[in-house]
């Protein structure tokens, strides 16, 4: 079991590897033969995006677009996509691990690549993503914002130093940070029958304090808010692989929804990926009716609160009966309520009453 | 009540009371002048003479001021290889007020007898030193020592030797001794011989300062402007005192045969013409004619409109091939640069003929030199003006009469804009002879001149920002290629980097193109329009 574990993750990186390397040939061949270097990729400009019904997903469309040295606005980034792509096979090929912050600050003293920002680089990485469809955790890319998992679940890791040590996810109350080496772990054995997604840090101390996991016998997932790639791929792998359903449980807020929604449908950011979206997940709260139905102490929605309402309304990933009616009544109500709300109830309601009533209702 | 006075007063005493209408009003400005008045004085000569001018000039400190800030005692000396004076002139020359040899219709840089003498007077006064004078016209070599008598404007010489002239020297030496304050003076002084340097490039002239410091404004041509000829006074730039005076010493018999023989461009037919249109007999004798005729003859000749245009052969421009070769030498300019100048057809102000000259020069080497802006130079018959700028209407016609940003000029554009009007009667606006008044035809032809030159000045610029894009973006290619090149190598785990030069050198074809393509803006060249 863990020999398989480990040479499945050595085969990925060994793909990925000689995918850069053919980025690289590809080049290198269009130089030697006295051409400018070009290549082709998928464009990412959003008319070029489109919501697939089927996968439930965003998807980048047919229309390619060539990257040209010739081009005077190409060459730079053309460059910097070539240098990022020799960082990420050094990556690979040494085994470490990098962040996007990272990447930017190793591109610092690289005349002429230098990236202007963050953002340049973090549109780099997207683009070489873009041009091999795989993603940045592929290349050992990560980002800095980490999120928690926690719950029976035993995992083998498959990075240097730790290949084949498991671990089972309860051994760390505070959870298990997912990062690269959770991220590239496999999944061994778990007593778990559901996962519960949750936003905010301090709901998912007080479920792990109040033993939800055994309660209701699920995984729990933090997301730090706006679930971060590496966290909805393990989502995705859970509901997949172990066939567990997916609970998510968010602030009653157009924030809170979206987090769900982009848990479910993932983000036209990532158009160019699949494996991050997990169509069956599901919301189960806090919606505007639990606002009525439980009498929770509310906040004024804010302008900027009902811009957003109205622009998901429009969005085609919310075209479902439940989300037209829970967010026609946050903007009939006026307001809005955080998963905190719960508490004027005393600190167990949220486990002892609201959750097993909202997961029998999903 | 006392009785009042009457008295007169000579030339040289009304010049003595009233100095500082004719510059030398404050030590500073006076040395100034003085040095203006000198070399303007050889210039005039060697142009006579027509030979490139070779001019020396020294100013050595004789008394230092007794320590505190003021005027000091200079002595200033000047040698040139002009015509030199023949003896019985020479002290006439130096020493009386309103004498000397430019009363003809002729273009030079004095005119009235004044400026050399003047300058005498005031370090006489200042000093009480004599001047002294040493003049040959080839011969044999003439050298005096005189004052001036001011209360009846005649010369009083101490001393006259003649020495004899072995080596053939031709020219005139000058040195007198004045008040002056040259550390104030310094600045302009430099300025103007450096000016003068910029449409005399066929003068040599050597300058040796207080402080020991010699400047050298070398010659780039011996190549001189046709010299001008002297013409007769055109009807319409005659006025009543002149004619009276003419009438009075014609020996024509008859006014047609004095306005042939006294006027330019006036024949049989035209005489007749103007005369009849005056309703003058033209069989009437010239002395005949009474004041209020005269009156009427002038007048008569300001409306007729069928005389020819007045005869620009008295005028000596400096010419486009000489204006742009001094402009270039004394701004240090290379063939990189934009250069131009251009000499418009000559036209009449009043009855009186003028030529405008303009050169324009822009470019990388102006910057180097800290020029930002427009820089003037103003010139009149050669002579820089180097005061009351904004005065004149050559300042009007750069600053209010062109839109420079049409020509892609902005504010800190490095331009040098010289003007150059010449005519046998320059319109000064004051007696300061510094700026020229808003005559409409003078006006008109400066400011055609000036935006003749910057149609191909904007041509330049824009080429020059065409040229600066193409550089950036080759600079790109330069920077980036070898990266790609680097990193796909390593990336295909190649050891060799591949070869980018063919690539550059595919691009770098286009640099050479858009060069060949900037190098066809005309340089120094004129269109004479
Ligand atoms: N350096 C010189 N060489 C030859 N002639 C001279 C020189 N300086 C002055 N003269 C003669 O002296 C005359 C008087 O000079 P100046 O008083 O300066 O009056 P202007 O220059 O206006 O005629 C000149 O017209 C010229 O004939
Ligand atoms: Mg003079």
């Amino acid at each position: 079991m863990s020999g398989k574990a480990v040479r499945e993750a050595d085969r990925q990186r060994e793909m990925t590897e000689l995918a850069l390397k053919q980025l690289g040939s590809l080049v290198y061949e269009q130089i030697r033969a006295r051409e400018f270097p070009w290549i082709m990729i998928q464009s990412r400009s959003t008319d070029n995006i489109i919501y697939d019904q089927e996968l439930k997903q965003y998807i980048l469309g047919d229309r390619l677009i060539r990257r040209h040295s010739r081009n005077i606005a190409h060459i730079r980034p053309f460059a910097q996509l070539i240098w990022t792509a020799w960082f990420s096979r050094e990556l690979l090929r040494h085994r470490k691990t990098s962040t996007l912050r990272e990447v930017y600050y190793s591109a610092r003293g690289q005349r002429d690549i230098e990236f202007k920002d963050q953002d340049e680089s973090d549109n780099i990485i997207t683009d070489l993503e873009t041009a091999l469809s795989r993603p940045r955790e592929d290349f050992n890319i990560y980002p800095e914002e980490r999120s928690a998992i926690f719950g029976d679940l035993t995992i083998e890791y498959t990075v240097p130093g730790y290949e084949g040590k498991r671990m089972n996810l309860t051994e760390h109350p505070d959870g298990v940070m997912i990062g690269p080496a959770l991220t590239s772990a496999e999944f061994i054995e778990t007593s778990a029958d559901k996962v519960l997604v949750i936003e905010k840090g301090a709901m998912f101390t007080r479920l792990v304090e109040e033993r939800a996991h055994e309660k209701f016998n699920a995984i729990l997932i933090h997301t730090a808010g706006q679930a971060p790639r590496s966290t909805r791929s393990i989502i995705q792998r859970l509901n997949q692989l172990g066939k567990m359903p997916v609970y998510i449980f968010t602030d009653g807020d157009p924030w809170g929804v979206h987090i769900a929604m982009v848990i479910i449908s993932g983000s036209a950011n990532a158009a160019h990926l699949r494996g991050l979206a997990t169509p069956d997940a599901k919301w189960i709260g806090v919606w505007a009716t639990d606002i009525v139905k439980y009498r929770l102490p509310t906040e004024k929605l804010t302008d900027m609160d009902i811009k957003r309402l109205k622009e998901l309304k429009k969005d085609p990933r919310y075209g479902g009966e439940l989300w037209q009616r829970e967010i026609d009544l946050f903007i009939k109500l006026g307001v809005k309520a955080e998963l905190e709300a719960f508490s004027r109830y005393g600190l167990t309601y949220i486990v002892d009453k609201y959750l097993p009533d909202k997961l029998e209702g999903a | 009540m006392a009785e009042a006075s009457y008295q007169s007063i000579s030339p040289s005493d009304f010049f003595y009371r009233n100095r500082e209408i004719a510059g030398f009003s404050n030590p500073s400005r006076a040395l100034y002048s003085a040095v203006r008045e000198l070399l303007e004085n050889s210039l005039d000569a060697c142009e006579a003479r027509r030979v490139p001018p070779d001019i020396y000039l020294r100013i050595r400190e004789v008394l230092p001021s007794k320590g505190e800030e003021g005027p000091e005692v200079y002595s200033l000396r000047i040698e040139d290889n002009g015509t030199g004076i023949p003896d019985e002139y020479i002290p006439l020359c130096f020493g009386k007020v309103f004498y000397g040899s430019k009363y003809i219709l002729r273009q030079s840089r004095g005119t009235f007898g004044l400026g050399g003498t003047i300058t005498i007077l005031y370090g006489q006064i200042t000093t009480h030193k004599p001047v002294r004078v040493a003049s040959s016209i080839g011969k044999e070599i003439h050298e005096y020592e005189m004052m001036i008598d001011i209360e009846h404007n005649e010369p009083i010489v101490l001393r006259h030797e003649v020495h004899e002239n072995k080596k053939g020297w031709r020219g005139t030496i000058v040195e007198l001794q004045l008040e002056g304050d040259y550390s104030r003076s310094m600045n302009k002084i430099y300025e103007y011989l450096k000016q003068t340097a910029m449409v005399c490039p066929y003068a040599d002239i050597t300058f040796v300062d207080p402080k020991g410091r010699l400047y050298r404004f070398e010659r780039a041509t011996d190549q001189m402007p046709p010299p001008p000829r002297a013409v007769k006074p055109h009807p319409k730039g005659v006025d009543v005192e002149t004619l009276r005076r003419m009438v009075a010493s014609t020996r024509a018999r008859n006014m047609k045969a004095f306005m042939m023989e006294h006027f330019q461009g006036v024949g049989e037919v035209t005489a007749e013409r103007f005369l009849n249109t005056a309703s003058i007999d033209p069989r009437t004798p010239p002395g005949e004619l009474g004041p209020e005729d005269i009156v009427k003859l002038v007048r008569a000749a300001n409306d007729f409109e069928e005389f020819n245009r007045p005869d620009p052969s008295c005028l000596s421009p400096i010419g486009e091939e000489l204006l742009g070769m001094g402009i270039k030498k004394e701004l240090n300019l290379t063939d990189a640069d934009f250069l131009m100048a251009v000499q418009r057809r000559p036209s009449t102000y009043l009855g009186f003929p003028f030529i405008v000259e303009a050169a324009m020069a822009h470019g990388r080497s102006l910057a180097r030199q800290g020029f930002s802006g427009i820089t003037l130079y103003r010139f009149a018959n050669k002579i820089p003006l180097l005061f009351d700028e904004s005065s004149c209407v050559i300042w009007k016609a750069v600053n209010r009469n062109i839109n420079w940003s049409t020509y892609l000029v902005s504010p800190d554009t490095p331009l040098v804009v010289a003007v150059h009007v010449c005519s046998t009667k320059i319109p000064y606006k004051s007696v300061g002879k510094e700026f020229l008044a808003d005559q409409p035809e003078v006006e008109r032809e400066i400011t055609n001149a000036i935006r003749q030159l910057a149609r191909h000045l904007r041509l330049y610029i824009s080429r020059s920002i065409r040229m600066a894009r193409e550089r950036r973006r080759l600079s790109v290619f330069e920077r980036f290629l070898p990266k790609i090149a680097e990193f796909s190598a390593k990336l295909a785990d190649k050891e060799e980097i591949p070869d980018i030069t063919p690539l550059l050198r595919a691009v770098g074809a286009d640099l050479e193109e858009v060069e060949r393509r900037i190098k066809e803006v005309p340089q120094v060249v004129g269109e004479g329009c």
